[in-house]
């Protein structure tokens, strides 16, 4: 089947796709967008996280079918289009919160989501809270906790 | 596999006519997670998420009827006042992009006994609201858990909406599970007390072939507790309604835990979400 879907502001069609088929399927390997990364294909690690008309979810939990006519964001929407890393991204990558990467794009975007919605920098229980759905193996989550914190803050200063 | 795409009610309900195999698919955190594990192929998948009549919630009557498209997210952040004890099981579901998707109906449709919705929905006297192209059926919540993974629904029907009545007293909401994000119950305990009439509502969850309340435990409590809530809550009957809410599981060993230790986290449930709902009243609860 066909499935039309905008995705980071570019509406994009993807064909020959299997009715049982994820929306991370269908970014990864029928639109070139291997950002959202694919580690357990059952919502356990938050790595494919994405907004679906604004609203962060896994995109491997999504079908295909259900994104039709909607409005995807990923990881790679959220640089502009110069290349400027988004705040958090930077934030990251200054607070050493990135070890192999995996788990990165899904914790961005899911810490972008966070600053979103909250004009100050949140308290840690509710960073903790809002990222508990995101595995990370390497980090020890101490450096992304200093990482949305410092773009929290940058943003709440700004 | 078909996909079916539903744009409206009407629409679902006369595809799901003409295809009874068809799989309904809402937030799809349980039907995805099946077809991605490859652990069942669906014929077809029919997408409720376009149905906007769905994502609605309602009140008449004092009851919430609650669209079977709305999220946990939004029972959180919209219900908590009416419906607490939901609420507070909304709230242990999965993960924030697990709660952004997932749904009571789906919570129903899998009829898995440690969903976490199930131990208030049996505590308050829920209904589900199920439909087919033949009308509607009120199902008791009761009713509705038919075994293991198993629900009343016809091979025709779809859940509408699910009726929950507004607080009418504290409810709470217990879970034991290995972390605090993202666990699948070892066992759940749901509470209501109905201050007005003078009855307690309860739901076990994890512990039976299916979700159950604890009858004994309820007209026990119902007869015994202090209703003016002047004196110190009675550590007797505490520790009673603890017993007949353990002695009312059925609960097996399995991977996330034995079934003595379920029985006794159990009655500990119990005797805590009693002391959290005597407390809320102390403190002044006008409900
Ligand atoms: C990582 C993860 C963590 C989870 N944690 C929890 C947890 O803590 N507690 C918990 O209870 N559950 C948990 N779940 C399970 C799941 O999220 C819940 O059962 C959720 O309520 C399912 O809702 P859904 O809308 O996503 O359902 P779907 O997956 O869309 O559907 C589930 C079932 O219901 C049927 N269905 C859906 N809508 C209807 C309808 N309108 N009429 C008839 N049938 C319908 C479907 O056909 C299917 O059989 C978790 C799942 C994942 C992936
Ligand atoms: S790949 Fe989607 S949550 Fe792990
Ligand atoms: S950096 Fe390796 S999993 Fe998080």
């Amino acid at each position: 089947m066909r499935v039309n879907v905008t995705v980071n502001g570019t509406p994009m069609i993807a064909d020959d796709v299997w009715p049982g088929e994820s929306l991370l399927y269908v970014l990864r390997e029928r639109l070139g967008l291997p950002g959202s990364k694919n580690a357990c294909e059952q919502g356990e690690c938050g790595s494919c996280t994405v907004y679906l008309d604004d609203v962060p979810v896994c995109a491997c939990l999504v079908a295909a079918g259900q994104a039709e006519g909607r409005e995807v964001l990923t990881v790679e929407g959220l640089a502009s289009a110069e290349g400027g890393l988004d705040p958090v991204q930077a934030a990251f990558v200054e607070c050493g919160a990135v070890q192999c990467g995996f788990c990165t794009p899904g914790l961005i975007v899911q810490a972008h989501s966070l600053l979103a919605q909250h004009d100050g920098v949140p308290a840690d229980v509710e960073i903790r809270e809002h990222l508990a759905g995101n595995l990370c193996r390497c980090t020890g989550y101490e450096k992304i906790l200093d990482a949305v914190r410092l773009a929290a803050s940058r943003k709440a200063g700004s | 596999m078909d996909f079916l795409r539903a744009t409206t009610w009407t629409e679902a309900l006369r595809m799901k006519a003409d295809r009874p195999d068809a799989t309904p698919l809402q937030g799809g955190t349980d039907v995805m997670v099946e077809i991605n594990l490859d652990k069942g192929r669906p014929k077809a998948l029919l997408d409720l998420t376009p149905v906007t009549e769905l994502t609605e919630w309602s009140i008449h009557d004092d009851t919430v009827r609650i669209g079977a498209g709305v999220t946990y997210t939004r029972i959180i952040a919209e219900l908590a006042d009416r419906l607490p004890g939901l609420a507070q099981a909304s709230r242990t579901v999965g993960s924030p992009q697990i709660r952004n998707r997932g749904t009571v109906a789906g919570n129903l449709g899998a009829a898995s006994p440690a969903g976490d919705s199930h131990p208030p929905l049996l505590a308050t006297g829920a209904t589900v609201e199920a439909e087919s192209v033949d009308g509607t059926r009120m199902i008791p919540i009761g009713d509705f858990y038919t075994g293991v993974k198993r629900n009343a629904l016809a091979a025709n029907e779809l859940i509408r909406a699910i009726h929950v009545p507004v607080k009418t007293g504290p409810q709470y909401f217990s879970k034991i599970g290995t972390r605090n994000a993202m666990v699948i119950a070892v066992c759940s305990f749901g509470l209501a007390l109905n201050v007005a009439e003078r009855t307690v509502g309860t739901g076990i969850g994890s512990a039976a072939p299916t979700p159950r309340r604890a009858f004994e435990a309820e007209t026990f409590l119902a007869e015994n507790l202090d209703w003016s809530f002047e004196n110190e809550l009675d550590p007797v009957v505490t520790k009673r309604f603890g017993e007949l809410v353990a002695a009312a599981a059925a609960p097996i060993d399995d991977v996330r835990g034995s079934r003595d230790y379920r029985v006794h986290a159990l009655a500990v449930m119990a005797r805590r979400t009693l002391g959290w709902a005597w407390q809320e009243r102390v403190n002044g609860g006008n409900s």
